[in-house]
């Protein structure tokens, strides 16, 4: 039997995975709205193929938030704390996109448009950028110490060669992503374009992600903490990119969605393979990490909680997998277009 | 000025505006329901152009309501990162609940609402819509809960220097969230019922599409009159129950120093001089102040002096008398919003019943017009009364606001997320107003030719 803590832990991840495969998507439709259609009609299209769906995909990260006060509010505590600004720019962004797709569609004149794009651009572009700095400089190592307080330095500790490589590798994945997300949502031009598009930033992604992967095996411990593991963990992710390629390439947009998806998904478990059974690595040293042990909550409060998201969490799933299905259909020509 | 002050204004920003979001969606939410439920039931086109209609308004306004949200639960960890470490263990808890229970349900359903009118069925798409009223009902429990935590701590012991939850049950139940969430709740749907009966009094008074809104008037003031004299029953229990939990909130709204006297007379107005620790000018009703603490007009309540001695020798020196002029006058006008609100839904029920409200007087619609600002104001009020009534204490004997903070940010970031957030707020509270008055001046038959357009540049009217 597993403990509540390495449970919670699983869980965690498991919500962020999800996080990150959704929310990846609407990411890059977002970032891609701006910079893919040819004329307003296929903007309006691309930013109405996740209408239905993008609040509930953001509710992973705040659930995953939630999830981590609840079980580990030490490392709640500390990140958050820790990554006080980057966090200060990554809300910014989530405010400015939450009501942009709201707002955009409500009044007609070209000024308010692109204001509202404006927005939907950078508020695509800065969350998964930045929550790919604060994962990577988990296995990096912060300065964390002796009363679990973290003092990072902006430049440096947080933003440095290694984080920005992540942000950036992760940024990408998520637009190719987004633009298969389109392929599968559409029909036409619009479709070929995005298709076409994926296909283009297949190979500067696969580079950069090369590149991280290196790096991380000079940087961080977590190669030789968890070596086979992670080595496969690897291989399967490289495995899946190259099918994203070739099932792209294939124009079967849904096998190819779901690679891009798996990439993402496998990073993110790569980071939580790694970190296990810390939670956050301190950069002084051993005894100053944070694990599942000295950050969770005491027991009562994991069995309660454990008790909760069992019992809610096959209902969540299912009318979430089901109004995905209502909207399965690909978007027509004659369809009401909200934003 | 150092992080905790700054921390708790950037708080005190995000709560209030997140505040003037949230009653509205579960106000508006429920009322939407109601009428979906109708059109559903009667078939009446009428009932759906309704549900179109105020959901656009509906819509607008949950958007800020859900961004400021997250913002509201990342600050715990962000500017609060000690009060997070010392509580996580039984605060984390009701807001990771909400989170899976309540943000889920409501963020999915209310997908399903916008986008579903064409593609599922009418019983469907009305479930959706309910679906989406009880998760918003839901979370106000679920965050309520959590701030019970907060005024008056139940269900845990101290282990290790930190709370740790010992009984779930016992936190769910809490006599406080069993007082704040119906007084909360019924607030909210108020606050949807006054901004209906407030933008259909404008369309009256305009002679605009007077059938559409007569008929969402009445509606809304029959919510409106439950809820709020609804509202006024529960914050009576509630004011008991803060006699009982925290006596120095309850003699700080009273702005009463010395012993109240038995039996106790309320305070109406007075000229509150903290720094004497007297108040000059004071109007008082008789009876009242027994009445409202103890459901009869006889015994004695505690003045703040008595308390904050009583304070001292538990806790060790210290200032325990919260800000007095901020909480006795906040509790003031939550009151008389609440009573104009009372009175503005009683004269619409009286006309409504004498048939009179189909030739309505132009006075009573301009009053039910300024009874928009009601809600946002008695609500506003009210949680500042609650949360500056409770200092020094973010969680009430246990842990003070100045330990609660986080001790590794510096006020330059303080101020700087300040400003970041601030200058948002302000922007999207003009681009809220911008878009309410659109949609209002539209009016319900354009809005909904509108959305059906597919041409971006369509500029003919509809």
């Amino acid at each position: 039997m597993i403990s509540l803590n390495e449970l919670w832990f699983v869980l965690i991840a498991v919500l962020f995975v999800g996080f990150f495969f959704l929310e990846g998507f609407d990411f890059g439709v977002g970032m891609q709205s701006q910079m893919l259609p040819k004329d307003e009609r296929q903007r309006r299209v691309m930013i109405n193929s996740i209408g239905p769906f993008w609040d509930a995909n953001e509710v992973w990260l705040i659930t995953g938030a939630g999830a981590m006060f609840a079980a580990f509010p030490e490392w709640y505590a500390t990140l958050f704390s820790g990554f006080y600004v980057p966090f200060v720019f990554a809300l910014f962004g989530l405010i400015l996109r939450g009501v942009a797709f709201e707002y955009r569609g409500k009044a007609q004149t070209a000024g308010w448009r692109t204001t509202w794009d404006l927005s939907i651009l950078i508020g695509s572009f800065l969350p998964p950028f930045l929550l790919a700095i604060v994962f990577a400089s988990f296995i990096k190592g912060l300065p964390i110490d002796g009363d679990m307080q973290m003092h990072a330095a902006f430049f440096g500790d947080i933003v440095n060669v290694y984080t920005v490589l992540a942000g950036l590798a992760v940024v990408l994945m998520c637009n190719i992503h987004g633009l298969l997300f389109t392929a599968l949502r559409t029909f036409g031009e619009l479709q070929e374009r995005a298709r076409r598009r994926a296909r283009t930033l297949l190979l500067p992604t696969g580079v950069l992600l090369l590149a991280f992967v290196i790096m991380t095996y000079f940087q961080t411990d977590i190669f030789k903490v968890r070596g086979v593991l992670l080595w496969a963990i690897a291989a399967l992710g490289l495995v899946a990119f190259l099918l994203a390629g070739y099932f792209s390439k294939q124009k079967r947009d849904g096998w190819a969605f779901a690679m891009t998806g798996a990439v993402l998904g496998l990073s993110v478990i790569s980071v939580f393979v790694g970190l296990f059974p810390r939670v956050m690595v301190s950069s002084l040293g051993e005894a100053y990490n944070l694990t599942i042990t000295n950050a969770a909550s005491g027991q009562y409060s994991l069995k309660v909680m454990t008790i909760v998201a069992l019992t809610m969490l096959p209902f969540v799933l299912g009318y979430q997998i089901w109004s995905y299905f209502i909207f399965h259909k690909r978007l027509s020509d004659k369809e009401t277009l909200e934003y | 000025m150092d992080t905790v002050m700054l921390s708790r204004m950037q708080f005190a920003s995000t709560t209030i505006f997140h505040f003037f979001f949230v009653p509205v969606t579960i106000g508006l939410s429920f009322i939407i329901a109601i009428m979906e439920t109708m059109y559903v039931r009667s078939g009446n086109e009428e009932y759906k152009r309704m549900a179109k209609f105020w959901g656009k308004l509906f819509l607008v306004n949950f958007a800020i309501g859900v961004v400021t949200g997250i913002l509201q639960e990342f600050q715990f960890g962000m500017n609060w990162s000690d009060y997070s470490r010392f509580v996580g263990d039984v605060f984390g808890a009701p807001l990771a609940v909400e989170a899976l229970l309540a943000f889920f349900l409501e963020s999915t359903f209310i997908g399903i609402w916008i986008f579903g009118w064409e593609k599922v069925s009418k019983k469907i798409h009305l479930l959706s819509i309910w679906f989406v009223a009880i998760g918003t009902t839901l979370s106000a429990f679920w965050i309520l809960a959590a701030n019970s935590f907060m005024q008056h701590p139940v269900g845990f012991t101290i282990n290790n220097g930190r709370a740790e939850m010992n009984d779930f049950l016992a936190l769910i139940t809490n006599g406080q969230v069993l007082v704040e969430f119906p007084h909360t709740v019924l607030g909210a749907f108020a606050t949807g019922a006054f901004l209906i009966i407030g933008i259909s009094a404008i369309k009256l008074l305009r002679k605009q599409d007077v059938s559409f809104f007569q008929k969402s008037f009445k509606i809304a003031a029959i919510v409106g009159i439950i809820s709020s004299i609804g509202v006024a029953f529960a914050g009576h229990w509630q004011a008991q129950y803060l006699v009982k939990t925290q006596p120095m909130k309850m003699a700080a709204s009273e702005g009463l120093w010395g012993k109240s006297g038995d039996p106790a007379p309320w305070t109406v107005i007075a000229n509150i001089d903290p720094e004497n620790k007297t108040s000059t000018h004071e109007l008082k009703i008789p009876y009242a102040l027994s009445f409202l603490s103890y459901s009869k007009f006889s015994g004695e309540v505690k003045g703040m002096i008595e308390l904050q001695s009583e304070y001292e020798q538990k806790y060790g020196p210290g200032n325990y008398i919260p800000p007095v002029r901020t909480t006795f006058w906040s509790f003031r006008i939550m009151i008389v919003a609440g009573m104009a609100m009372i009175f503005i839904t009683l004269w619409a029920v009286y006309l409504m019943r004498r048939k009179k409200f189909d030739q309505p007087n132009t006075r009573f619609l301009r009053i039910c017009l300024s009874g928009l600002v009601l809600p946002p104001i008695a609500n506003t009020a009210g949680w500042l009364m609650t949360e500056f009534g409770r200092q020094p204490w973010t969680v009430f004997g246990l842990m003070t606001t100045e330990r609660s903070v986080s001790p590794n940010i510096t006020p330059g970031q303080v101020l700087f997320s300040l400003i970041t957030f601030n200058g948002i707020y302000a922007a999207l509270f003009v681009v809220l107003i911008y878009l309410f008055v659109k949609v209002v001046k539209k009016g319900p038959y354009t809005v909904e030719e509108e959305s059906h357009s597919t041409d971006p540049y369509n500029k003919k009217k509809g």
